[in-house]
């Protein structure tokens, strides 16, 4: 199993610089990313999840930087590349990105086989002819009718599903190791949203890379991924096999995030919220720092930061819950027999169930 | 595609005539309603000389007469003699000025769009850098300055303290400072303009999308980012290039260039009507030309433009 780590992050640490007071978005973060797998990186908007992921391709911005820790994807420590010129090498040939919006994402004066040509002649070194013929085959294949006819043509001539098809076949082009997706559904209806997660996974199967998904979408995550990560504050806060984290979770935020599914509550009920907001990042988290926003906290969790505790040999949680000392909770309602739950969503019927189509 | 460019071509040009005759229609009336006459000014002329000179070019009729007779003149291209310079017509008048005053502002124009549009890049991918901080202070600089004060400086330091350059715009070397003295106050607006611009277009989506293709930065600059980041530009070039191109008064004042750009003020003193006219017309004509070639150019760089 330890040979197929694709990409490994170890004891990563990302500070920005706002204004001239120094933030810390990634606190502290190791995990492995096993090839082949889809691993799902949740968490809600200001956790670190972006952050997160741009570090495997130096895409940060430019306040932010890489204080601690190392990345090692194909035995080099990629952490340590400064240079957008040495980056170059790694973006969009070996690790490719898909973002959020798809009708945004593409510049609105280059045609469409300029996009996905640019990337093939640059990474591949093909002839103008040669790249042509690929990114028809592309456009093709992430189903693009008359993609011939509709090479020469522009952005705008194309709907927002679409262009997120001409997004995902630029990401892919150059047959990537790893594909990030950062929440590369947001902006699509939902309609839509289905046939481009089955489109990624349908790829993923063909092409046989990584696919790393950032989103909030929890409906996506149980969909697709293998692994998830539960992210709060810059730290990976729930680690596991998806069903041990959909139907096992631990952590009291993952409780939260799981009971604030809209589909799991009961018909009537009020639709459960996460109380608080997150701790301020400018600022060093004293113990938990979901602490003060749950309802289970112990008193060390105002003091001590709890250490990864190990569930199972793939499920791990950051809570001082899981100290063998600590007193015995119930789970929210809510997710308690979330096992039935979620089968009644997904099964013929259910909210999700067009997803497996 | 071309006869939808035919037709639309067509319906510009219709349109510019119809502006042009608005145009005509009010500077004629306009500048008679104005008290004063051509044959007024200095020594007085005896009444009857006077109105000699005013039965000779047509001005002792009614108005509205007058207003037909110019416009079947404008008709005929034949925009009339100048009251004020004997035995020369309007034409002669502006086409001799104009090539003077084309050739020096078309130069300074090619360089207050190449210099400009190279500083503004430049200024914006070192963004807060001591870099962008000298050529925005620089650009902020020249665009704030009247023509007169840094033609003035010009002529002061090249050509009274270092004696590089004539200080008459009679040779072709003469032509060189009037030429930076009118590129300076575009170029910088055209520098400040670009950089704004691509930093707009440097923190859109799509070039995020670039970068993230692994697209080398310089290609990021010139393919992805100059192009949307040129509109703005275009948008102010055309009215730019109209007025570089039809001279400036205080320029050619200040290095005696015999351009056209006195003409605009002189022949308002003068109330040399036929020139007035001649000049206002082909205002109009050149600025319509502009606008009409920023309008292709949009349509060059930007294909969601639709030309309709």
């Amino acid at each position: 199993m330890e040979n197929n780590i694709i990409l490994s992050v170890k004891d990563l640490e990302v500070k920005f610089k706002v204004r001239d007071r120094e933030l810390t978005a990634i606190r502290n973060i190791s995990m492995d990313f096993e090839e082949g797998k889809v691993v799902a990186i949740v968490g809600e908007s200001g956790s670190g999840k972006s952050v997160f992921t741009k570090t495997f391709t130096g895409m940060l911005d430019i306040n932010g930087r890489i204080t601690n820790g190392e990345i090692y994807f194909e035995n080099e420590d990629i952490s340590k590349i400064v240079k957008d010129s040495e980056w170059e090498r790694i973006r969009g040939k070996k690790i490719a990105t898909i973002f959020q919006d798809p009708m945004t994402s593409l510049n609105p004066v280059r045609t469409i086989g300029y996009q996905i040509s640019e990337v093939i002649i640059k990474h591949q070194g093909k002839s103008k002819e040669d790249a042509k013929q690929l990114a028809i085959e592309l456009m093709q294949k992430v189903g693009i009718k008359d993609a011939e006819s509709r090479y020469d043509e522009y952005p705008f001539q194309y709907s927002g599903g679409m262009r997120q098809r001409i997004v995902i076949a630029i990401a892919l082009a150059c047959k990537p190791k790893i594909l990030i997706c950062d929440e590369p559904t947001t902006a699509l209806d939902v309609t839509i949203q289905a046939q481009i997660i089955q489109l990624i996974k349908d790829l993923a199967e063909e092409y046989k890379f990584t696919t790393i998904y950032i989103t909030h979408d929890l409906g996506v995550v149980a969909n697709v991924a293998d692994i998830v990560a539960v992210m709060y504050a810059g730290q990976i806060v729930e680690y596991g096999l998806i069903e041990e984290v959909f139907y096992d979770p631990r952590h009291p935020y993952t409780w939260g995030l799981l009971s604030s599914l809209p589909q799991l509550g009961d018909k009537g009920d009020d639709l459960f919220a996460i109380k608080g907001t997150p701790p301020s990042l400018f600022q060093e988290i004293k113990g938990d720092g979901f602490a003060p926003r749950s309802e289970y906290s112990l008193k060390i969790d105002f003091e001590k930061e709890p250490p990864m505790f190990k569930v199972s040999d793939t499920h791990y949680a950051k809570t001082w819950l899981l100290d063998p000392r600590a007193p015995k909770v119930e789970k929210p309602k809510t997710i308690q027999n979330l096992h039935e739950k979620m089968l009644n969503l997904t099964s013929k019927g259910g909210v999700y169930s067009d997803r497996d189509k | 595609m071309n006869k939808k460019m035919l037709n639309y071509i067509l319906k510009r040009f219709l349109l510019a005539l119809f502006t042009i005759w608005i145009v005509i229609t009010i500077t004629f009336f306009i500048m008679h309603a104005v008290p004063g006459g051509p044959f007024l000014s200095e020594k007085a002329a005896s009444p009857e000389t006077t109105a000699a000179l005013q039965a000779k070019y047509g001005l002792d009729k009614p108005i509205l007469e007058q207003y037909f007779n110019y416009l079947s003149g404008v008709i005929k291209f034949d925009f009339g003699p100048s009251l004020k310079y004997k035995g020369i017509t309007v034409t002669e008048l502006i086409v001799t000025g104009f090539k003077t005053s084309a050739f020096i502002g078309g130069i300074a124009a090619l360089i207050a769009i190449l210099i400009g549009v190279f500083l503004g890049s430049i200024a914006a991918v070192n963004h807060k850098t001591k870099l962008d901080q000298a050529i925005m202070f620089f650009s902020t600089a020249f665009v704030a300055l009247p023509s007169f004060i840094t033609a003035s400086i010009l002529l002061l330091v090249f050509c009274v303290k270092l004696q590089w350059f004539p200080a008459n715009g009679l040779t072709t070397k003469g032509l060189i400072l009037p030429i930076i003295s009118l590129s300076l106050s575009p170029m910088s607006y055209i520098t400040r303009l670009t950089r704004s611009s691509t930093l707009d277009v440097m923190g859109q989506d799509y070039i995020r999308t670039a970068k993230a293709k692994g697209v080398n930065y310089w290609v990021i600059i010139f393919k992805h980012s100059l192009r949307n980041a040129l509109t703005p530009v275009i948008t102010y070039i055309g009215p730019m290039l109209a007025s570089v191109l039809t001279g400036s008064l205080v320029v050619e004042k200040i290095f005696t260039v015999a351009g056209i750009g006195k003409y605009f003020v002189s022949s308002i003193v003068n109330r040399d009507y036929m020139m007035i006219m001649g000049t206002t017309i082909f205002l109009t004509t050149i600025v319509i030309i502009m606008l009409f070639l920023t309008d292709i150019m949009y349509k060059i760089v930007n294909p969601r433009v639709d030309l309709e």
